[in-house]
């Protein structure tokens, strides 16, 4: 008889947290000022006046921190889209949440409305997106490939606003403009909250998984199995819709993660969500500290937006996911 | 008599302007098995997934044990009635070990991890089906008719009273379809469960079920015992094309002319 689900998955999701750690820690290391791994231990928990003491903790270890919540936040946003469209290629970025999110912060800096604005504008913004993604493409059932084109098309439609609005503005903003366009970690230093809603997150994600095994079979078969399948469905809707809204409004549009976290866990461990769920969550924090670590040092002094890396290399990606699936192979 | 295990009282059903049944009863009770008969587009699967709660009739009752089917929560109906669809399964990766195990979600406890009790259950199923060494096989690489006992074996975990089956014997050899309505009927007519299903060869639904009903399509139904049912003058109207039986082997046979 196979082996129970959990303590087949167990050791995965052990290493998981070691690479979670593992990537922490090369976070911590690298950077324009360098800290070996000997002193790491030492710095990290007694002050002794140096800078390095204060880079880490004034910079590194929040900014990392702050990319292991997005990360996570983002896998799980794709995690919950992809079993509600039940489509591995569902996910905020590409589904046009992330420019919604971008258009509303953007308008919002063109009327000149103060800083403070920006976040709650982002999270409005992709929230708005969501709803009108599911509007439009919702009727009576969830077709999940017009959904999909929907949200693609969406994501068109925001980029073309988005250069309008570049276009209209003032060249002394573009910049601030570029860091919501492309998704930026280097003034995310208030790790607080990303981890808050990553936990609240996955307590809930956890909490609805052997339901959303279950979705993934088609909504009248988990109805026949004892899903609420409509009451799932307005779940796992508005937990990812505030889940992007959340990750958006902290660092910006970041692209791919929630699409390549939530396939290299599959890959790995097949497609049961109480596995799933903290797996893709430790794989997407993992990526985006490697992502943001690449981000800052690689054309130092100056500093990628962390976005660029992550479309980069998820671009690739999506395009052998798409093969997989509609290519016909296996 | 003990209580019937699904009643339909005065059932109207249809699908935009087309009368699938216009007041159909229904007393299904324990050790029971059902042939639902009739054309194509007659409206047997949407009959079936009405009496299994998943759409609302036009008018009249569903039961289950007594206790209306709308009074149930999904996961108390979920053990009282299991379904097998026609429609395929959707593209995502996984083992049909945990397929099978999906069954048991009616009974996984508050954390949402299965017992011992469950996984043994699935791997019974498994054996049942002859899918004895697949468990770890990806399901995308199944065959339609591994598949399709795959399915038969969820339906197995799932325990529920009543089976409620659209066209079981889809996708299996002639071999294959006689093994598993024989398992399927051996489960769940004995003790207090019982079986209905959509068939489109009437020899395997006289051989296999004791009573039947026949869907004409236009509204109107026969249902009834197999023996006061299963005439040449019966299914000649039920398709619209002439019919003969013929006695061979100790089984009736049809032909078309």
């Amino acid at each position: 008889m196979p082996r129970h689900p959990l303590r087949k998955a167990l050791p995965l999701l052990f290493l998981l947290v070691l690479l979670a750690a593992v990537c922490l820690t090369l976070s911590l290391m690298i950077g324009s000022v360098s800290i070996p791994a000997s002193d790491l231990w030492s710095l990290f928990w007694h002050d002794d006046g140096s800078v390095q003491y204060r880079i880490i903790h004034e910079l590194r270890l929040p900014r990392t921190l702050s990319a292991f919540g997005v990360g996570g936040v983002l896998a799980l946003a794709g995690v919950l889209m992809q079993a509600l469209l039940r489509n591995p290629l569902a996910d905020p970025y590409i589904l046009g949440v992330s420019g919604g999110a971008a258009v509303a912060v953007l308008g919002a800096m063109l009327l000149g409305l103060p800083l403070a604005w920006q976040a709650p504008m982002a999270f409005g913004g992709a929230l708005a997106s969501t709803l009108l993604l599911f509007a439009l493409a919702h009727h009576g059932n969830w077709n999940t490939s017009r959904l999909l084109l929907t949200g693609v098309v969406l994501a068109a439609g925001w980029a073309a606003l988005i250069s309008f609005v570049l276009s209209l503005s003032p060249p002394m903003q573009l910049p601030g403009m570029l860091f919501w366009l492309m998704g930026d970690l280097s003034d995310a230093l208030h790790p607080g909250l990303p981890l808050v809603v990553l936990f609240i997150g996955l307590v809930i994600a956890l909490w609805l998984s052997p339901a959303l095994n279950l979705a993934l079979l088609g909504s009248q078969r988990a109805a026949a199995l004892g899903v609420e399948i409509r009451h799932l469905h307005i779940m796992i809707y508005v937990l990812a819709s505030l889940l992007t809204a959340a990750a958006v409004s902290i660092a910006g549009a970041i692209g791919f993660i929630g699409l390549i976290a939530p396939h290299m866990l599959r890959l790995l461990a097949g497609s049961d969500h109480r596995i799933l769920v903290p797996g893709a969550a430790l794989i997407g924090g993992s990526l985006l500290m490697l992502a943001d670590t690449a981000a800052r040092t690689m054309i130092a002094p100056m500093q990628l937006p962390v976005g660029v890396l992550t479309a980069l290399f998820g671009v690739p990606v999506f395009l052998l996911l798409l093969n997989k699936s509609y290519g016909g192979r296996s | 008599m003990s209580q019937p295990l699904l009643t339909a009282e005065k059932l109207a059903l249809s699908i935009g302007n087309i009368r699938i049944t216009e007041a159909l009863d229904l007393h299904i009770v324990a050790g029971s098995s059902w042939g639902i008969l009739g054309p194509n587009g007659a409206g047997k699967t949407t009959l079936l997934h009405t009496l299994a709660g998943l759409r609302p009739p036009d008018t009249g009752t569903i039961r289950y044990s007594g206790k209306a089917v709308t009074d149930y929560s999904p996961r108390e109906l979920a053990r009282e009635r299991g379904l097998l669809f026609q429609t395929e399964l959707s593209g995502f990766p996984g083992t049909l070990f945990e397929t099978v195990l999906a069954g048991r979600h009616p009974y996984l406890g508050r954390l949402g991890w299965e017992s011992p009790q469950d996984l043994e259950q699935a791997a019974t199923a498994i054996v049942q089906t002859g899918l004895k060494g697949l468990e770890e096989r990806n399901v995308q690489t199944l065959s339609g008719g591994e598949r399709q006992r795959m399915e038969i074996a969820t339906l197995l975990a799932q325990q529920p009273r009543i089976a409620l089956l659209d066209e079981p014997s889809n996708h299996l050899d002639p071999g294959q379809q006689i093994i598993m309505l024989r398992l399927l009927r051996a489960h769940f007519t004995s003790t207090d469960r019982a079986l209905m299903m959509v068939l489109h060869d009437c020899n395997l639904a006289m051989r296999f079920c004791d009573h039947l009903l026949l869907l004409k399509g236009n509204g109107e139904h026969r249902a009834g015992s197999v023996k006061t049912l299963a005439t040449a003058e019966n299914l000649s109207w039920l398709y619209g094309h002439p019919v003969t039986l013929e006695q061979i082997a100790g089984h009736a046979c049809l032909h078309f002319r």
